[in-house]
């Protein structure tokens, strides 16, 4: 379709302008997927260049180098030591030494890969079954231990990471071996290892910080959760719980079954939660947000007095811990609770509960949900007030009195210049708050629990207004029905979802392009 | 013709006023309205710890009797205390830890370039999209090997809530955005290295936000309940105010428990709310200056 011009655009009525711009976007989704297929390739073909790239490299400091550099490819830090750098030379060749050693080591490296049967279908994780064997000695039988299939699928995944650190070790030595025989090339001087150590406080000085971090986010965040993936092609259950029996590999076995819509799938149940995740996220971010921006407006308009106290209440809110003011909310509406009561007397309401067999106002399915997403805007207007207060301040006034010069009214002026601008400078924040909501586990758990029940799913009882993220939860409370590789996998679709929303919202918001615009 | 005009005038300007005044009394209304509704939970909370003529659920708010009985049985019948020492501790070591690792990630991600940079961001952003909960299974399973659940959770959790923190930095990032590239540079070319440019120059400006995330890090276990019922598994020596108090509203324990809970929920809130009062003004400036910026 022909792109028009800002004239010929300006000259459409409203009616054309919406029927134009609605063929413009559907007519850039083609586009857009076109965009995304050129951009993995670009991304494949710059990796086959880097590789590519480094074997020569390898290949060429091999040739080239002197007989140090020629050891060193088998001999970590030899080429350091040789060029003078004693303290890289010494550190890499102890992490050499220390990674042989515990590959080679009885039940090292070498042993946990052995035992793990990497994604063989229908193969144990671990090769050790534990058992019940008669002991002669107590005259009765007694557990004797296998393998526990966690700590040989953790210990098989910590060697694959070692040696995957140790291959870059192994690129980055022989990155510097090159480095040394340039600068030597040339008749420049070498970096010492004090040198080394000056530069972790000055130009190093990103490696210094962001070491503890790092080393958090790998040990804690990453490590976790490509075991967790790993987990979603096992049978890793309550049953199988890898020490009284070992799991075993499924392949997609159990992917099947969470998209099987037929009588015995979970098709049916994930599909309802997904669905309500969605709409709870979709309603809950933009109550708020709506609301909360009307509230802020309100409390900044000229003329209202005390603006300090209208903030400092709704502050409050945030100061007090979730649990305390939920909880204490939820049992307000509950059959026995102050507000439960008043409203069950209203003829209306007490109605619909006694015809339905009702007890209190959370067991009836959709009234939970309208209820979830009122208490809500209750928790949530608070910090969008602040946020929207501090927006609001930075909007340049002079807009606002050229509009009032121009004759614009008050309701113009907040569709023309607030609402356009909160938008623009809010767009990320507004897919922040959408993705926490998808997984907004303190509100639901701890108002209704995912309550009103609907059935069991997973090894867990599912519940009417249960989020992906409390069934998650309630899948590996620790019964004797947890299923953990169901929820690995729910993990993985929620993952998915918030992926595919970001690229979605990331394409289309223009403020979250451009980091360095603020600065 | 000229008098005419004058008081047509004067009537719009009246009118004008009139309307203001009259939407200035309906946002009064509202804000009034909003107060109640926003303040009601507290009160209530407050007001019920003090009956002392039941202990359940009941259709009034004003108490008949005051009096300090549930706040007496909270310290002497269960382990509140003991709960709240829990917490207390796990808040002074995550503020801590917590302020070390999110502006130390921050500081690198907004101030330094290196190779990489970019990479590392995206892939924080994607790490960031799996559902943190995910990770507790293997960690769970890993600490209860090492002894860091149960009565120990309160040291499992503090590494919990810090050792991944460096992943939220995105406020603290927003505001050293907003510091001054010049600064840097005028201080790098007098000599500073980049140390002393981080300590000397940026600490001093950055005492807002610091101030911030130690608060952030302050109320986090004070806040959450996922993580940490899952890491103490029901023994009630490790446990936090959330997942004790929690116990105390199940339908079993609900008559015997609901004004104790109001009474323990005063007291948790008096010093989480007291410091959040006190630093207020930083947590505004974290809100609406890093928040959207991100």
């Amino acid at each position: 379709m022909k792109r028009l011009n800002d004239l010929e655009y300006l000259k459409l009525n409203k009616f054309q302008a919406f029927w134009y711009n609605l063929l413009m976007f559907i007519c850039a989704i083609p586009v857009w997927f076109k965009n995304v297929g050129l951009g993995i390739w670009r991304f494949i073909k710059s990796c086959g260049i880097t590789v590519k790239n480094e074997v020569l490299d390898i290949g060429t400091t091999f040739a080239k180098g002197n007989w140090a550099v020629k050891l060193s490819f088998f001999l970590l830090g030899f080429g350091n030591l040789y060029y003078g750098q004693v303290m890289r030379g010494i550190m890499f060749l102890a992490f050499e030494l220390i990674f042989f050693a515990y590959m080679f080591v009885p039940s090292g490296g070498l042993y946990w890969l052995g035992k793990c049967n990497w994604f063989v279908k229908g193969a144990t994780v671990g090769t050790v079954q534990g058992g019940f064997e008669y002991d002669p000695i107590y005259d009765t039988d007694v557990w004797v231990a296998g393998d526990d299939s966690v700590k040989v699928l953790l210990y098989a995944l910590l060697t694959v990471i070692f040696i995957v650190a140790f291959v870059v070790t192994w690129r980055m030595q022989v990155k510097q071996c090159r480095i040394c025989m340039d600068i030597r090339a040339k008749g420049k001087k070498i970096k010492s290892g004090k040198d080394d150590l000056k530069s972790l406080l000055d130009d190093q000085f990103h490696k210094t910080l962001l070491a503890l971090p790092l080393t958090g986010i790998i040990a804690f965040t990453i490590l976790p959760i490509i075991f967790m993936v790993l987990i979603a092609f096992t049978s890793y259950d309550a049953a199988h719980d890898g020490y009284s029996n070992l799991f075993s590999w499924v392949g997609f076995e159990h992917f099947n079954e969470i998209f099987d819509f037929g009588g015995g799938g979970l098709g049916l149940t994930f599909g309802e939660i997904l669905a309500w995740t969605l709409m709870w996220a979709f309603f809950a971010t933009f109550t708020n947000y709506f609301l909360g921006m009307f509230v802020a407006i309100m409390i900044n308009k000229k003329g209202i007095k005390i603006k300090k106290f209208w903030r400092t209440v709704l502050v409050m809110t945030i100061a007090i811990p979730q649990f305390v003011s939920l909880l204490y909310v939820s049992k307000l509406f509950d059959s026995s609770g102050l507000i439960g009561r008043v409203l069950g007397q209203i003829p209306f309401i007490s109605n619909y509960l006694t015809t339905n067999h009702f007890i209190s106002l959370w067991d009836s399915p959709i009234v939970a949900k309208i209820l979830l997403i009122v208490i809500n805007i209750w928790v949530g207007i608070p910090y969008i007030m602040l946020m929207a207060t501090g927006i609001l301040m930075n909007i340049p006034q002079d807009l606002y009195e050229s509009a009032k010069i121009d004759g614009a009214s008050s309701t113009q002026q907040f569709t023309k210049i607030t609402l356009p601008y909160m938008l623009f400078v809010t767009g990320p924040y507004l897919l922040t708050s959408f993705v926490g909501n998808l997984n907004n586990f303190n509100v639901i758990y701890l108002l209704s629990g995912g309550n009103p029940i609907k059935g069991t799913a997973g090894g867990a009882s599912v519940g009417h207004t249960d989020l992906l993220i409390t069934w998650l939860f309630k899948m590996t409370l620790g019964s004797t029905e947890s299923k953990y590789y169901l929820a690995s996998i729910v993990g993985i679709l929620i993952f998915l979802v918030v992926a595919v929303l970001s690229l979605i919202v990331y394409n289309v918001i223009p403020s979250t392009k451009n980091e360095e615009d603020y600065k | 013709m000229k008098k005419n005009d004058n008081n047509a005038l004067r009537k719009k300007s009246l009118s004008i006023k009139a309307s203001r005044r009259i939407s200035n009394a309906i946002i009064y209304v509202l804000l009034v309205a909003i107060t109640i509704v926003w303040l009601f939970p507290f009160v209530g909370i407050l007001l019920e710890s003090f009956k002392t003529e039941t202990k359940m659920q009941t259709a009034y708010l004003f108490p008949k009797e005051f009096g300090f009985d549930h706040y007496v049985r909270l310290f002497k019948e269960t382990d509140f205390l003991k709960w709240f020492i829990n917490t207390a501790i796990m808040g002074v070591a995550t503020s801590v830890l917590q302020t070390v690792f999110i502006l130390s990630m921050s500081y690198v991600l907004s101030r330094l370039r290196f190779k990489g940079r970019k990479g590392l961001m995206n892939f924080m952003l994607i790490l960031g999209m799996f559902p943190g909960f995910l990770t507790m299974i293997l960690i769970y399973k890993v600490f209860s090997d090492v002894g860091l659940t149960m009565q120990m959770a309160p040291l499992g959790l503090i590494i919990v809530y810090c050792a991944s923190s460096g992943m939220g930095y995105y406020v603290s990032k927003g505001f050293f955005d907003t510091i001054p590239k010049s600064l840097d540079e005028a201080a790098r070319v007098d000599g500073a290295t980049r140390f002393q440019v981080f300590y000397k120059v940026i600490m001093p400006l950055s005492k807002p936000i610091v101030i911030y995330t130690i608060l952030m890090g302050f109320m986090a276990p004070w806040g959450d309940f996922m993580l940490a019922s899952y890491l103490i598994h029901e023994n009630s020596q490790g446990m936090s105010v959330a997942v004790g108090m929690f116990e105390w509203l199940s339908r079993t324990n609900l008559n015997t428990y609901y004004t104790m809970f109001c009474a323990a929920g005063v007291i948790v809130a008096i010093p989480v709310v007291a410091v959040f009062l006190a630093l207020q003004k930083y947590y505004v400036e974290g809100v609406t200056g890093g928040a959207v910026k991100g």
